[in-house]
């Protein structure tokens, strides 16, 4: 079976901030992954001018 | 189910001990009472400091009897969710880890506030494992449960906070709201919750969970006693980077004032779908209750409430690391894996959903030009049942968990002012939120009091308690 490439992106993001990732966990951590990235797309596809703004902004 | 209240009112409460018809230690004690003989099901009381309410209360009745002024709480019993710091306590947070740490050494802001204006801390209450719930369940100290059937859900993640105040415990909790957890168990435990303007509470010395989005209020089981709440707890506090600077803006006194004049429209679209009936009612009473008629869109709701979503998950995410390096097999496993995937997110995509968000935030404050209130549901049904995974709606199998807070998150993102109401249906009540412009607390409470005055919403007293 092939390797689905989230569950390459888990194991390699988890490496990268010293995240432990039993085997266990890693549908849960999946499925949330999926619902998680699923949103973010919808926020993503909304098309916003490059002079936006983010919410929190610095004040010196 | 019935709405003739036996539970006795924060205002009068007040109003006996300032005369002395009744003394703070003899409102105390009967507050002691009724966590001891109700607790036992309810499960809201993590801690219950009776120690320190009794030494209260006797130096509120010493001051009183020697003519000092008695504050407009005074006798007043009060607990906290268990995120907020109490001198003396571990702040849990709901959580295993946090169990861990020094007692707290001072009390949170708005515990101090509270008790300056003569209420008095009573304990501390149950929650969701670091505020990450919206079900009021907990591995660790186990579920809250709900007052008209303890087979249900609170609500959360202020679930002990609903419960406490939804039994009667006590009159006026204090609890939290990132995405909708003051809003949800108000709405489940059927009473009432305010969600201040984001920045208008201070949250100085309470456990954080998403540092843009959380918001401190109270619970209580009437406008009038969530506005006595509000107005002792208002005030800038250089503690908290987020509090206004802005005055004091009392909203007692306004309380009773005429809406005749306000313009109340019924949120639309997004917040019309995915509502199962006993929703719909409770909104079509409270809006024939307004007179409102008119519908108006929030735009791109369902994209704001995503936005609030990866937000939530990846700045909880980056508030617990460490602990989630350090100590993963103490976190209840369903937070754990839900902060865990939240660390995996891409930080484009997290500024993304900020910058969606001032442009949200400028769209729905050109709505507010054209209206005051805007009235929606504050959940999709009423409480489920503890542990329940699923619901059906339209033919539809969905997860509960994930669309219990649909409809507040949306809001909350921005950091209106909420007022949830509770419509005291059969079997079991459900809330609506009253949502206004920010800093415009008064408006939502007017219109809160104003529907209870009306008879359409109330808190009712639970059958059993």
């Amino acid at each position: 079976m092939a390797v689905d490439p989230l569950d390459d992106y888990i194991d390699a993001s988890s490496k990268a901030l010293a995240l432990p990732v039993e085997e266990a966990w890693k549908p849960a951590v999946r499925a949330n992954l999926e619902v998680s990235l699923k949103l973010a797309r919808l926020v993503d596809e909304f098309a916003l001018p490059d002079e936006a703004e983010p919410a929190s902004v610095y004040t010196a | 189910m019935t709405t003739n209240s036996a539970t006795p009112s924060a205002s009068g409460i007040a109003n006996a001990v300032a005369t002395r018809k009744l003394s703070a230690q003899d409102a105390i004690d009967a507050a002691l009472a009724r966590i001891k003989r109700h607790d036992q099901v309810l499960n809201c009381f993590t801690d219950v400091t009776a120690d320190r309410a009794r030494a209260k209360a006797r130096a509120i009745d010493a001051a009183i009897a020697a003519g000092n002024g008695a504050g407009p709480l005074a006798g007043v019993p009060f607990a906290v969710k268990n995120l907020f710091d109490v001198r003396g306590l571990a702040t849990r947070a709901g959580s295993k880890i946090n169990r861990d740490l020094m007692p707290a050494k001072r009390d949170a802001a708005l515990i101090e506030r509270m008790e300056a204006a003569g209420a008095v801390l009573v304990g501390a209450l149950n929650m969701g494992e670091y505020a990450y719930d919206f079900t009021g369940e907990n591995v660790h100290d186990g579920a809250s449960r709900n007052p008209h059937d303890p087979t249900r859900m609170t609500g959360g993640s202020s679930g002990g906070s609903g419960g406490a105040v939804g039994g009667g415990l006590v009159p006026i909790a204090l609890g939290s709201d990132t995405n909708g957890s003051i809003r949800v168990p108000s709405s489940f435990c059927g009473i009432f919750g305010l969600k201040p303007t984001y920045g208008r509470l201070s949250r100085a010395r309470s456990f954080p969970f998403v540092f843009s989005l959380d918001h401190l209020g109270p619970f209580a089981r009437s406008a009038g006693d969530l506005a006595l709440a509000y107005d002792a707890m208002q005030g800038s506090d250089s503690d908290d980077a987020a509090c206004t600077a802005r005055p004091i803006e009392p909203v007692t006194p306004s309380l009773s004032q005429d809406i005749g004049n306000l313009r109340i429209a019924i949120a639309g679209g997004y917040f019309q779908k995915n509502v199962f009936p006993e929703a719909v009612e409770a909104v079509a009473r409270v809006a024939k209750a307004l007179g409102a008629a008119r519908i108006v869109e929030i735009p791109e709701a369902a994209r704001a409430r995503a936005a609030a979503y990866v937000i939530t998950t990846t700045e909880g995410a980056s508030l617990h690391l460490d602990r989630l390096r350090k100590r993963p097999n103490d976190f209840d496993p369903a937070v754990r894996d839900r902060l865990l995937a939240g660390a995996m997110i891409p930080a484009p995509l997290v500024d993304r959903a900020q910058k969606f968000r001032r442009w949200y935030r400028a769209q729905v404050l050109e709505l507010f030009r054209t209206v005051d209130v805007i009235i929606a549901p504050a959940t999709p049904c009423v409480a489920p049942k503890l542990g329940q995974v699923n619901f059906v709606l339209d033919g539809v199998e969905m997860p509960v968990r994930a669309n219990i807070g649909i409809h507040t998150q949306p809001i909350s993102f921005i950091g209106l002012p909420v007022v949830a109401v509770p419509v005291p249906l059969e079997p079991m009540p459900i809330g609506v939120q009253i949502i206004a412009a920010p800093w415009r607390e008064d408006i939502a409470l007017r219109v809160a009091h104003a529907l209870e005055r009306s008879g359409v919403v109330a808190a009712p007293q639970p059958r059993g308690l």
